[in-house]
Order: C-alpha cells, then sequence, then structure tokens
C-alpha cells in the first residue's frame, strides 16, 4: 500500500495524467437530451463526486463511461489517450468498474463464488486461491467480508462489500460507485469511506454519485453538479460549502405559471402521527413520520427518491404493513374518525374512506398493460353491486369521457393500455382515480416522464381536485413544481420527516438543504 | 440371500432411474423444467432398439460382434435422446415458448415414438422376427465383472451389474462434482438460479442452456436404453417403460436437486417399485401392492412440502427454474 | 453484425392467423413427409386417410365429436388457473378422481336409488372429490409458495395409484385386473342415450359448459380477478384483490370441472374405470388451453385439430396396419409447429445496426 502510494505520489507530481477524461459528452435519447457537454476530469488518488437531482443524467453518465450507452458527441481519455467503450467489456479492459445500485449477485452462492463468477482466464478452477486473493484485497482495503458466507444471509452493506471486491478482483483502478450510501446506516457508511479513502491512498481513482451534501464535502476532492442534463460546474471541496452546492444543484427559480388558490376552510383530513417501517432487507425505510393532510389544499411531498415516500404512500393506501404508528382519517360526511393502520385496501374502503392513489408505477400497479381502456376503467369499480357479473357500460363510458375530456390519444377504447404513450397512461390512470370523487387523493411522481402539456393537464386536474375541496398528497421530485404548486410540502429525507415548510413562503435552497439533511443531525420538527 | 437379491433387484430397477433424474437434474440446473423427460426416455430406448435392430437383423443375431453391438445402441439412443434436446431448446430457447407446454409436448411425441417404432419396426423393415428380441445385444450390455459371483454377498451386491449401472453412477458422481467443484459448474449454477446476472458476468446464458439440456437429454435418454438392454432383456413391450420417466422427475425433487443424493433416491424408489415382492404383508394382495407403489410419490410430495415451509435457501429448486430468460426483457 | 430480436406488438389479427395457418399446414407437411418414409405411402393419400378417419362415416364423426368433447371438457378446467399463471398439471390426476367418485357411486349405489338421483349424486361427488384434489396444491400455494407444477405431477400418480387400487379390488370377475363395465344390464349410472346418439349428451354437456366458461372468464367478476391476479399480483393487491383466496378458489373450480370431465369419461361413455381412462388428456388439454390464448371458444378449434389429427393418424396406421400410436407422433410433430409459430407472432426479428446497445 505504501510502496503504491510512494508510486504514484513520490514523482509524477508534476505532469500527473488524469486517470479519466471526458471532454464535451452528449447524449440525446429521442428529443430528450440526458447529458449536455460534460465535462469531467479525475485524477488517480483522487475522489470526485458527482451531484445533481433525480433526472439530472447521472446515470446516463456514468453508463456511458462503463459501456451500457455510447455518447453521441465528446471524447473519453483514458491515461490521456482517447478510448471508446462500447461494451461493458471494453470498460472492463480499461479498468473500469461500475457498482451498480442494484446488486448483481446470486443468493445462493457464497461471496468467492459471486466474486470468481464469469472469470475464465485464471487456470483451473480454484476457489480457496481465490479465496485467498480476496481476503488480501480485503484486508489491504479494510473490508470486512467473510468469503464463504451466502448473499441471503448478508446484509445490503456486506452485499455491497462484494459488487466491491468483485471489481477489484477484476483489477478494476477507475471505480464508479452509484449512490452507494442510499442504502446504508450511518456507521455502515463511515466504514465505507473509510475503505475508499484507502482506496484512494493506493491510487485508486474513485467517481461516486450521491445527493448527500454532507457526504459529498466529508469523502471529495472534487465535486461535479449536474442540473437536467447540463453540466453546471466543478468544484474544489475545500472552496466550498453547503448552500453553494445547492445552489449549483437546484438553480435559480424558474416561474411556471402554475395557478395556486388558497385553500378554502381547511380541515385536517388525514393525521399521520409517528409512522414507522422496516422494509425486506431490514432497513428503516420510514422513520417517525408525522404530518396532517388538510382538505382543500395539495400537501407536496419532496426528498430524494428512495426517501420513503413510495412506502409512506402504500402504507396510507393499506399496501403496507408498519411497524408502529397512526393513520387518522377525519370523514367529511360522518364526522367520525378512523383509524386505517394495517387495514387492507378493501377494508379501508369499506370504512367510507374516499381514498384514491396514482402509484409511481402505473403499467405495474395502477393499471394492467393487457387490459383495455374499459377494463382498465373497472379495476376500482368492478366490485360494486351484488351481481356475479361485471357492468361494462359505466366503465365505458367513463372511459370515453376521460379519452375526451384529458385528451388522451388511443385508437380506441378498447386498445391495450400498454400500447399507449407514457403521458396518455398517466391521464388515464389519474382521470380513473379522480373519477372515484375521492376526499384524499394521493399521486406519486404524477408528471415523471410526460411531455409539458401533458404535466400541465396533471397540474390542473389536481388543482381543480384542491378546490373541490379534497386533500391532495403530490409526491414530486420537480422542486420548482413543488413550490409552485403546492400549500405546504413535507420534507424527507431518508425516511425521517427533516421539515414542513410554507411552500409560498420557501426557496428551492431550503427545501434543498432539508432534503439532503444529514442522520441524527436534526430531529423531524415541524415549522 | 433374500436381502442380496432385493438389494440387486432394486440397484436395476433404480438405474434408469438414475439416468432420468440426473439428466433432469442438470437440466434443471440451467433452469429449464423439462418435463419432456418422460418421453426423452422413451426416445433413448427405442433409438438404441432401432440401432440394435438393424444391426443384429444384417449380420445375424447369431454373428454379432459384441462390443460393435454395444457401441451401435449407444450411439443410436444417444443420437435419438440428442435430437429431442435440439427441439426441446429450439423451441424454448431460440423461439421462446413455454417450457412446460414444449416439455408436455415432448412427451407426447417421445412416447409416441417409442410405442410407434417398438410396435411397427418389425413391419416397416420387413423383418421375419416375430417380436422385437434383442437378446444378443442384450446379453453383450449384460456383460458383468467375471469375479462378481466369486465373492459372495459383497460381490453380488457390489460388482454383479452391467457397465451402464456403473456408468450410471459415475455420471451421476461426475455431475456432482462438476456442479459443485468447477468453474463450469459455477457457471451453470448461476444461469439457473439468475440468468441476468450471470450474463452481466459474461456468461453466455442460451450456450449454458442448450448444451445443459442437450446432455441432460442424452443422459436421461441411457435410462431408456439401459431399461430395454439391461432390465428387459432386449424385449421391447409397448409402454413397458411405464411412468419411470416421471418418477425420474420426482426424484429430482427428493434428491434436492444433488445428483449424488440420487444415486441413493434412485436406488431407494428402485425398492420401493419391487419391495411388495419380497415382503408379505397380511391381508396385502395385488391391490395393496398398487397403494404400495404410491409411496415413491408420496415421499416426494412430502419432501416438496417440507422444503416448501422450511424456506431454507440451500434445499430450493433453482430460483429462475421455468422461467423464460430473454436479455432485452430484463 | 448479428441479429437480434426485438417483441412486437399489434400484430392484426389476420396476420396472427395466417401465421397460425401456415405453422399447421407445415406442420401437416412434415407429418406427411414422415408417413412417407415410414410406410411409403404418397402424401394425398396420407390426407385423404385423414380425413376419412376423422369424417368417414357417420360413427366416425359422432367418435370425432365425442373425442373433442371430453378434450375440450379438461381443457375448460385447466384454463382458468393457467390464465391465473398457476401452472397445473394435475388435470389428469383431478379428472382420474373425479372418475373414481363416479364409479365408486355406480357399483355402490347402483340398486339403491333412482337412475336419475344417482346421476345427480354421481356428478355432485365427482366435482367434489376432483375438486379436493386440486384444491391441496393450491392451498400449499397459497401459504407456503410451493411449487404446483411439481405438486400437481406428483398428485397425478398419488391418484392413479389410488385408482389401480381400487380398480384390483373391485375387479370383476375377481382377479382379472379390471372393473368391467358397471351395471350392464340395469345402466344404472349411466348417461341416458339421446335421439340414439349415444355421445350426444356428453357433447352437449360440454357445448353449455364452453359458453358457461366464455362468460364466466369473461364477463363474471370472478374472471376478471382471475385475469388481473394473472397479469399482475401487485395490481391485485393494489385493488384489494385477496390473491390467496383467487387461487384457491380458481383451484376449486378448475377441479370441479376435472370432476365432470371424468364423470363424462365414466358415465356417459366408458362405464368403467381403468388406470388410463383419462388418456394423457390432462397433459393435452394444457395444450388445447394454451395454444387457444386461454378463450374457451378458440378451444374447441385447438382441440379439434388435436383430434383430428389424432384420429387421423390412427386411421393412417390401420391401414398401413401400423402401431396407432402413429397418431401421437404426428400429434407432436403438428404441436412443434404451432408452438413455434408464436414466436414469429411476437417478436421479430432485426439486423443489428452499429453501435446499436441493448
Amino acid at each position: 500500500m505504501l510502496r503504491l502510494q510512494s508510486f504514484y505520489y513520490g514523482g509524477f507530481t508534476v505532469a500527473e495524467v488524469p486517470a479519466i477524461e471526458l471532454k464535451n459528452i452528449t447524449k440525446t435519447f429521442g428529443e430528450v437530451v440526458a447529458n449536455k457537454d460534460v465535462c469531467l476530469t479525475v485524477n488517480r488518488g483522487e475522489i470526485l463526486s458527482i451531484l445533481g437531482e433525480n433526472g439530472s443524467g447521472k446515470t446516463t453518465l456514468m453508463n456511458m463511461i462503463s459501456g451500457i450507452y455510447f455518447p453521441d458527441h465528446g471524447q473519453i481519455f483514458i491515461d490521456g489517450k482517447e478510448v471508446k467503450i462500447k461494451s461493458p467489456k471494453d470498460a472492463f479492459e480499461y479498468k473500469i468498474g461500475m457498482i451498480h445500485q442494484h446488486f448483481k449477485l446470486v443468493d445462493v452462492f457464497t461471496a468467492a463464488e459471486n466474486i470468481v463468477l464469469g472469470l475464465k482466464d485464471e487456470g483451473r478452477y480454484n476457489l480457496k486461491k481465490s479465496t485467498s486473493k480476496i481476503k488480501a484485497i480485503a484486508d489491504l482495503y479494510g473490508f470486512e467480508l467473510d468469503p464463504n458466507k451466502k448473499i441471503y444471509e448478508m446484509s445490503v452493506s456486506e452485499k455491497q462489500t462484494v459488487e466491491i471486491i468483485k471489481v477489484l478482483y477484476r483489477g478494476a483502478d477507475i471505480l464508479i460507485l452509484d449512490e452507494p450510501t442510499a442504502v446504508l446506516t450511518p456507521q455502515e457508511t463511515q466504514r465505507l469511506f473509510a475503505v475508499l479513502r484507502r482506496m484512494k491512498a493506493d491510487g485508486k481513482a474513485i467517481i461516486i454519485i450521491t445527493h448527500k451534501l454532507h457526504e459529498v464535502l466529508s469523502i471529495s476532492d472534487h465535486v461535479a453538479v449536474l442540473r437536467k442534463g447540463e453540466y453546471i460546474g466543478t468544484v474544489e471541496t475545500s472552496e466550498t460549502n453547503e448552500s453553494e452546492l445547492t445552489e449549483m444543484m437546484v438553480g435559480k427559480k424558474i416561474t411556471l405559471n402554475i395557478d395556486r388558490s388558497d385553500p378554502v376552510n381547511p380541515v385536517d383530513r388525514l393525521i399521520v402521527a409517528g409512522l414507522n417501517c422496516t422494509n425486506h432487507d431490514g432497513v428503516k425505510v420510514l422513520d417517525n413520520v408525522s404530518f396532517t393532510a388538510k382538505s382543500g389544499e395539495i400537501l407536496g411531498i419532496a426528498g430524494i427518491a428512495g426517501s420513503g415516500q413510495r412506502e409512506l404512500l402504500e402504507a396510507i393506501a393499506g399496501l403496507q404493513y408498519l411497524d408502529s404508528g397512526e393513520i387518522i382519517y377525519n370523514n367529511p360526511k360522518t364526522e367520525e374518525q378512523e383509524n386505517l393502520r394495517n387495514k387492507t385496501p378493501i377494508q379501508i374502503r369499506e370504512l367510507g374512506v374516499r381514498l384514491s392513489f396514482v402509484p409511481e408505477d402505473r403499467l405495474g400497479m395502477g393499471l394492467v398493460g393487457n387490459m383495455d381502456l374499459t377494463d382498465n376503467m373497472m379495476l376500482r369499480s368492478y366490485k360494486k353491486g351484488k351481481s356475479a357479473f361485471l357492468e361494462r357500460s359505466n366503465p365505458k363510458k367513463l372511459a370515453e369521457k376521460i379519452v375526451e375530456d384529458l385528451d388522451v390519444v388511443t385508437p380506441s377504447i378498447s386498445t391495450p393500455v400498454r400500447r399507449l404513450s407514457g403521458g396518455n397512461v398517466q391521464k388515464i390512470l389519474v382521470g380513473r382515480e379522480i373519477s372515484a370523487s375521492p376526499s384524499v387523493l394521493m399521486a406519486a411522481y404524477p408528471v415523471r416522464g410526460l411531455d409539458i402539456n401533458s404535466s400541465y393537464t396533471i397540474y390542473n386536474l389536481l388543482n381543480e381536485q384542491k378546490e373541490k375541496g379534497v386533500a391532495v398528497i403530490f409526491v414530486g421530485e420537480d422542486l420548482d413544481v413543488l413550490v409552485e404548486l403546492c400549500d405546504r410540502i413535507v420534507v424527507l429525507s431518508s425516511g425521517k420527516v427533516t421539515g414542513v415548510v410554507d411552500a409560498r413562503n420557501t426557496t428551492k435552497e431550503e427545501i434543498g438543504l432539508l432534503m439532503t439533511k444529514a442522520f441524527g443531525k436534526s430531529e423531524g420538527g415541524k415549522k | 440371500m433374500i436381502i442380496v437379491s432385493f438389494i440387486q433387484r432394486a440397484v436395476m430397477q433404480g438405474i434408469p432411474l438414475l439416468f432420468g433424474s440426473t439428466g433432469e437434474i442438470l437440466t434443471e440446473k440451467s433452469g429449464h423444467l423439462n418435463l419432456g423427460i418422460p418421453g426423452i426416455m422413451y426416445v433413448g430406448a427405442i433409438s438404441g432398439v432401432i440401432g440394435a435392430f438393424f444391426y443384429e437383423n444384417s449380420v445375424g443375431s447369431a454373428n454379432i460382434v459384441p462390443l460393435l453391438a454395444v457401441i451401435i445402441a449407444l450411439l443410436s439412443s444417444m443420437f435419438g435422446s440428442l435430437v429431442m434436446g435440439l427441439i426441446y431448446c429450439l423451441l424454448t430457447v431460440t423461439l421462446r415458448a413455454n417450457q412446460n407446454v414444449t416439455g408436455l409436448a415432448l412427451t407426447t411425441f417421445g412416447v409416441g415414438f417409442g410405442n410407434f417404432f417398438g410396435g411397427s419396426l418389425i413391419k416397416i423393415s420387413g423383418s421375419d422376427m416375430p417380436s422385437i428380441t434383442l437378446s444378443a445385444t442384450s446379453n453383450a450390455f449384460r456383460t458383468e465383472l467375471p469375479f462378481a459371483h466369486k465373492l459372495g454377498a459383497v460381490g453380488e451386491l457390489l460388482f454383479s451389474y452391467s457397465f451402464l449401472a456403473y456408468v450410471a453412477i459415475i455420471i451421476a458422481l461426475v455431475s456432482a462434482y462438476i456442479l459443485n467443484h468447477t468453474r463450469v459448474g459455477l457457471h451453470l449454477r448461476a444461469v439457473g438460479e439468475n440468468p441476468a446476472t450471470a450474463d452481466a458476468a459474461g456468461i453466455n446464458v442460451n450456450r449454458y442452456k442448450y448444451v445443459t439440456t442437450c446432455i441432460g437429454s442424452v443422459i436421461a435418454g441411457l435410462g431408456g436404453l439401459y431399461y430395454i438392454m439391461d432390465y428387459a432383456n432386449g424385449i421391447w413391450s409397448n409402454n413397458g417403460f411405464g411412468d419411470r420417466g416421471w418418477l425420474a422427475v420426482a426424484i429430482v425433487i427428493f434428491a434436492i436437486w444433488r445428483p449424488n443424493m440420487a444415486v441413493l433416491a434412485s436406488i431407494l424408489f428402485g425398492g420401493l417399485f419391487i419391495v411388495h415382492n419380497y415382503i408379505t404383508i397380511p391381508g396385502l394382495g395385488v391391490e395393496g401392492q398398487e397403494l404400495f407403489k404410491m409411496i415413491p410419490y408420496v415421499v416426494t410430495l412430502i419432501v416438496l412440502i417440507v422444503t416448501s415451509m422450511r424456506d431454507n435457501r440451500e434445499t430450493q429448486p433453482p430460483e429462475a427454474l421455468g422461467l423464460p430468460y430473454f436479455r432485452e426483457e430484463r | 453484425m448479428g441479429f437480434h430480436v426485438i417483441k412486437r406488438d399489434g400484430v392484426p389479427t389476420w396476420k396472427k392467423w395466417l401465421i397460425r395457418v401456415v405453422s399447421v399446414v407445415l406442420g401437416l407437411l412434415v407429418s406427411s413427409i414422415v408417413t412417407l418414409v415410414l410406410t411409403g405411402t404418397n402424401p394425398l393419400d396420407v390426407f385423404s386417410y385423414m380425413l376419412k378417419g376423422a369424417f368417414g362415416s357417420e360413427r366416425r364423426m359422432w367418435s370425432l365429436a365425442q373425442g373433442i368433447a371430453i378434450l375440450l371438457c379438461v381443457s375448460l378446467a385447466v384454463t382458468p388457473a393457467f390464465k391465473m399463471k398457476f401452472w397445473n398439471i394435475g388435470a389428469e390426476g383431478q379428472a382420474l378422481i373425479g372418475g373414481l367418485a363416479s364409479v365408486t357411486c355406480m357399483i355402490f349405489l347402483g340398486d339403491k336409488m333412482p337412475n336419475w338421483l344417482l346421476l345427480i349424486v354421481m356428478i355432485f361427488s365427482s366435482m367434489a372429490a376432483s375438486a379436493i384434489w386440486a384444491v391441496v396444491p393450491a392451498l400449499f400455494k397459497a401459504r407456503w409458495q410451493t411449487n404446483e407444477t411439481l405438486f400437481t405431477l406428483m398428485m397425478n400418480y398419488i391418484a392413479i395409484q389410488l385408482v389401480s387400487f381400487f380398480v384390483y379390488k373391485w375387479s370383476n370377475p375377481i382377479g382379472s385386473g379390471k372393473i368391467g363395465v358397471v351395471n350392464p344390464n340395469t345402466h344404472s349410472g349411466w348417461l341416458p342415450v339421446i335421439a340414439d346418439k349415444s355421445y350426444l349428451l356428453n357433447i352437449i354437456v360440454v357445448l353449455i359448459l364452453t359458453i358457461v366458461m366464455y362468460i364466466y372468464l369473461k364477463y363474471s367478476k370472478h374472471g376478471y380477478e382471475i385475469s388481473v391476479v394473472g397479469e399482475s399480483e401487485n395490481t391485485a393487491k393494489y385493488i384489494g384483490i385477496n390473491v390467496r383466496k383467487v387461487i384457491v378458489r380458481t383451484m376449486i373450480l378448475s377441479g370441479a370441472l376435472c370432476g365432470i370431465a371424468g364423470f363424462l369419461l365414466v358415465s356417459g361413455t366408458d362405464h368403467t374405470l381403468t388406470r388410463d381412462t383419462i388418456a394423457g388428456r390432462g397433459f393435452t388439454a394444457i395444450m388445447v388451453s394454451w395454444l387457444a390464448k386461454f378463450n374457451p371458444i378458440t378451444m374447441i378449434l385447438t382441440a379439434f385439430i388435436l383430434v383430428f389429427f389424432q384420429k387421423g393418424a390412427t386411421e393412417i396406421s390401420t391401414q398401413m396396419g401400423l402401431n396407432d400410436s402413429f397418431s401421437e407422433i404426428i400429434m407432436g410433430i403438428v404441436i412443434f409447429f404451432i408452438i413455434g409459430s408464436e414466436f414469429f407472432i411476437n417478436y421479430k426479428i432485426k439486423k443489428n445496426e452499429k453501435e446499436v446497445k441493448e
């Protein structure tokens, strides 16, 4: 380790050639510009953070370095030589190793078996020899890993360790980590950072993608910021601070011209108190979440993707088991209170709770792709009535009405919805959920992947509902939209509420800071 | 000595099952639930019979060269089952057809193929043999080790079988070794557990599926050949092979996808198949024997249920078993 | 350079059927080549034998219709479960248990009640017995995710051995190993012959069931739930469907229909029971249902194709003095072609362009 360090730092500091350099990389998908003129430089023995909101093009950029996509324009240099990375295999030959967010591991294999999987040119298969090589790598960088442990017995952080050693075992010296801390506890994050620092000292070039500002500041040497596909710039970590980075990340305020009326007679409709939820991997995804949704207002929920938004909405909709907490619904008709915690969707409906939910996964949850428009309309209502048979005339009328009212482009209402474009699919889903005249409407990322016009259609629909006195809960990722559309905004960070702000008197920077607030640094408080 | 002869018979009953289950285990390890195995075993049997039949017919059964007879029967059997394996792979891997439907069609076809040629071979070839009796070839197959019967019970138990029986056990043990101790085995298991991961690791998923399924078919087909040449003394009778193919599929579960376990399981099942001939239980008539034959299936079912309840990851079927894998649908 | 395969959508219906017809024709061609090689018969004669075998006489046409009806009945039974993506390959055993229940009633209740009552008792006991046989794997699947394909497969052989046991126990004459025709003189428990056509009632019953199943799947709430569970369990949960309940309920229905098939075979056709009474229909039915994309009306056609080839090939083997397993070879070849043809409906093959990444 020391020997390597002196090799890299002893004599070559003057004419140092970057390990990897990107010049003016541009990539478009159809009309969407995912990356525009991105320039990056990473030297050996350095850690570069790439910072940006969801959809800012970070993952596309990394996929180009690791050979999954090929850039439209621009050049990539490795050790000063221009290269073309056309496949993951090419990337591997240039000693680039990527650690994806979603692990690619075989569950019933041991760590060692996973690490050597697919390697062919090692001579005789000798797991013992490989195991000692793995142990050597682990010792060198301070990983804690039992090579003989099965993946299914491992925690998320152990699995991540396996993925990292996998690329090191293959000789990678440029490492790319895609949001490595998203799934880790603070202690595990600290351990990972210690390892990364050791790898840096060993002369590896490391790129880490993250949203968490304090992590950026603590681990990296430089920070490159992307916003909506555009390269904003690179700064020295030592010469910047949280607020400067936030501003670079969220940008200047853009006026969207979304009409926003003042809430009329807001009443507490849904009171969420102290929700706690643990996922399959044993990670706490909701941590003491409390807030109140009022009638006649749009409550925004902001947060980095994966901060607990999905679990929160699913818990309210009766799809997620909660460890503790209460979800109290004030029935506007009977003025009675119902506790929705751990009830099934049917039980919730039978209580007379009119709850509509536009889930994030439109075709995998909200709609059935292979069914036509009419049959998708029935998903919510098919059970109505005592008859054993379906009643298709009203759903058909509803489908026709939605196609008409929301300008859905479809060959006919008997077309399977999977054949429609994303915007049209979403109009159908939102249209159906609104048609149930809900008193609570939850929408998760309802404009994701939609063009401007479709997006505005959705905003207008949400506003109409608000004016009708519905309590609307809107989970969004675009801060400009959240600030202009919502009345209040709850900010989630790693399953905790880090703040509730008044959307009319807040700034994107304030929300951005709350979104990236560290673990344990603050308690979920109300403003 | 009744015990010795019982075990001998149990082993002989078990060997076709062992071929079948080893073949199916390898196939399932690549993620393919091949329900065509019963048909493949019929085809393996009849193909060997056809090869041997034409050879015996052309030179006369008295003049056959034993070694050549064995080789001809083996090669034609292997060719027949290989074609079956290729049909399965062509349909399920290349043309992406449903595995269950393809397998069942293969079984319909294979059983029909076996019975058709078994019944019509003589007519088609214009031979004057009264029935398909390949005694000469069968004798060649059943050559035993010369010292087998001189070593008393030990010799009878361990050395009295024909060579294909040892081949079956060796194949099973070698398969177990390959699966657990070689790189090819590791890659194969990865394909059956998580093809997307295997693909990402640079393993050619489709090639593994093709090769393994075809090898599995050939091995299973040998089970059919053993049954005819050894167990049935070279006499073909239609449907004589019965449901042994399905029993082989059952053993795969019973052996929890381990070929070395399949050796024991096959002999055990073979024993259960014939135990009623050896012990007389008062009041157990012919009908009781039929209940006895149910035991292997019931036991298998219990193993299936218990393993699913215990949810122990080590005893589960390959995770991607029966699921298609197409890269662009990842 | 190379080729890659991409999914395609929205192939017009006429084109789909064109591809399928072409595949059947290709299957026929290959079958006739096989026949030519094996028997030396020229292909045209082969087809005329086939037609003769299937439609050659009134008796044959009835036998064809009866064959279609029974196969269709089992196919209807497996369809709802398959639509739900529950791989029940145990229809063979389920139908056999239904047949066992029927024959048990015939033997023990034959002279104890009027025939109409006996028939009702038989139908219900068959349906109940088969439903129990089918619901066991469903319960384990719903509770412990036990692999249903392997479970139902084992249940087949347990059923077959159980039937074997009773066939020996009740063999008539004793020791013959066969039950023989039950109630040959009184005909009690025999489905009545209407309009002098012995299979007509079977055919009518199955036709009614086909229409009922079509309506059930397409227009009933249960059918809708089956579709949703089959398409996406997540959506089913989202709208509050109890997935376990749907699995169990649907398998009870599947089983009950298998029971009717067993009843029709025992009471309306054979008037006896052997371990081969179902004759592999439990497996063939899976192909019928799958090839028809789970549409009961289309299943009439797919069942027809399979039974036609079976009858036709049987005729060829009779004419040529060959073994009647010839039909299974021909059926297998045709099914291979139909299965293979689906690929060309669902996918298209494209030449790779340069620098295209997945």
